[in-house]
């Protein structure tokens, strides 16, 4: 496989170079979907049934094929890199002492993922952000949902979107809007797959994720400058 | 058509759009896009906001000394349950 490690990089590779593709983007066009297998690989299926017997090693693997996207889920979650660091520390605490219970009934990081989001969300809750469970965050109060888009006669964004304003308008989305574009958008995860950690309807992650990019469009449009300036 | 018409046609079609944009439609060919350039902007900002999340946030490295700090909890752990 012609893969170059950088000097930066964990000494094992991710499940997308494992599996030889570059990191997953979620598309909005159907022409640039592609399908990632859910399928473990066989350096994680090892490391798995090693790390359920309590090989350190082993789990020291799993770690490094995974904490990028629960590093970056976390991250992207909470805003800051402090309180990231201490989420990631705790989803894996959490995966080493659950991971006897794994049995396989969906793809290890699905099961990882769902785990690292309850970890996510209950952190939001002790902060005392208005998230009590998932299925309350998957359904903002009035007042959190998108404006509708018909009936007047809309400013489109202007072409370059600024990171800093979308950082603010991403952190400013309610958890569950937030939540879904972070999975779908920025990790690149399927709808079924996203329906899957979060025990809902397909339909419904992509009725969340249409709010979310309705919210952020709002945000954006108002004022891009003045959000970024914050 | 009326304002009206328009207006509930849009409202149609959007209440459509999370179900278009998560298939394999090709959504720039659907009719009510051909005469609306209300949706056609709609449509438009949703490409730009998710090609922007995709450009402009990478998935993120976490620092090299995360590890060594969950290694040290779970040994930590792992102790107080062999002493308990």
């Amino acid at each position: 496989m012609p893969y170059k490690r950088s000097p930066m990089e964990s000494p094992e590779p991710s499940p997308e170079q494992l599996a030889g593709q570059p990191p997953v983007r979620a598309p909005i066009s159907p022409a640039t979907a592609f399908t990632r297998s859910t399928l473990p690989s066989p350096t994680e299926a090892d490391a798995l049934i090693r790390a359920q017997t309590g090989d350190h090693q082993a789990f020291a693997q799993l770690y490094s094929l995974h904490k990028r996207r629960i590093y970056s889920l976390c991250l992207r979650m909470v805003g800051n890199t402090a309180e990231a660091e201490d989420l990631t520390q705790e989803a894996f605490l959490q995966l080493h002492r659950k991971i006897g219970t794994f049995r396989g009934d969906s793809a290890f990081s699905t099961w990882l993922h769902r785990l690292a989001i309850n970890v996510v969300l209950m952190h939001l809750r002790k902060k005392g952000l208005s998230v009590i469970s998932l299925d309350e965050s998957m359904d903002p109060a009035p007042d959190e949902r998108p404006s509708r888009s018909f009936g007047s006669p809309d400013p489109a964004l202007s072409g370059a979107i600024d990171r800093l304003a979308l950082e603010r308008a991403i952190d400013n989305l309610p958890a569950g809007y937030r939540l879904i574009f972070v999975l779908h958008d920025i990790e690149g995860y399927e709808h079924n797959e996203i329906a899957s950690m979060l025990d809902c309807s397909i339909g419904n992650t992509k009725s969340q994720l249409h709010k979310a990019r309705l919210k952020l469009r709002d945000a954006l449009r108002t004022n891009p400058r003045q959000e970024a300036r914050r | 058509m009326t304002e009206d018409a328009n207006n509930m046609s849009c409202a149609m079609f959007q209440a459509q759009l999370p179900e278009l944009i998560g298939s394999s439609e090709d959504i720039a060919a659907h009719p009510h896009l051909q005469s609306c350039e209300l949706c056609r902007a709609l449509l438009a900002d949703m490409e730009t906001i998710a090609e922007a999340a995709r450009r402009l946030f990478p998935i993120e490295e976490p620092p090299e000394t995360l590890w060594d700090q969950i290694d040290l909890a779970i040994r930590n752990e792992e102790s107080v349950s062999d002493q308990g």
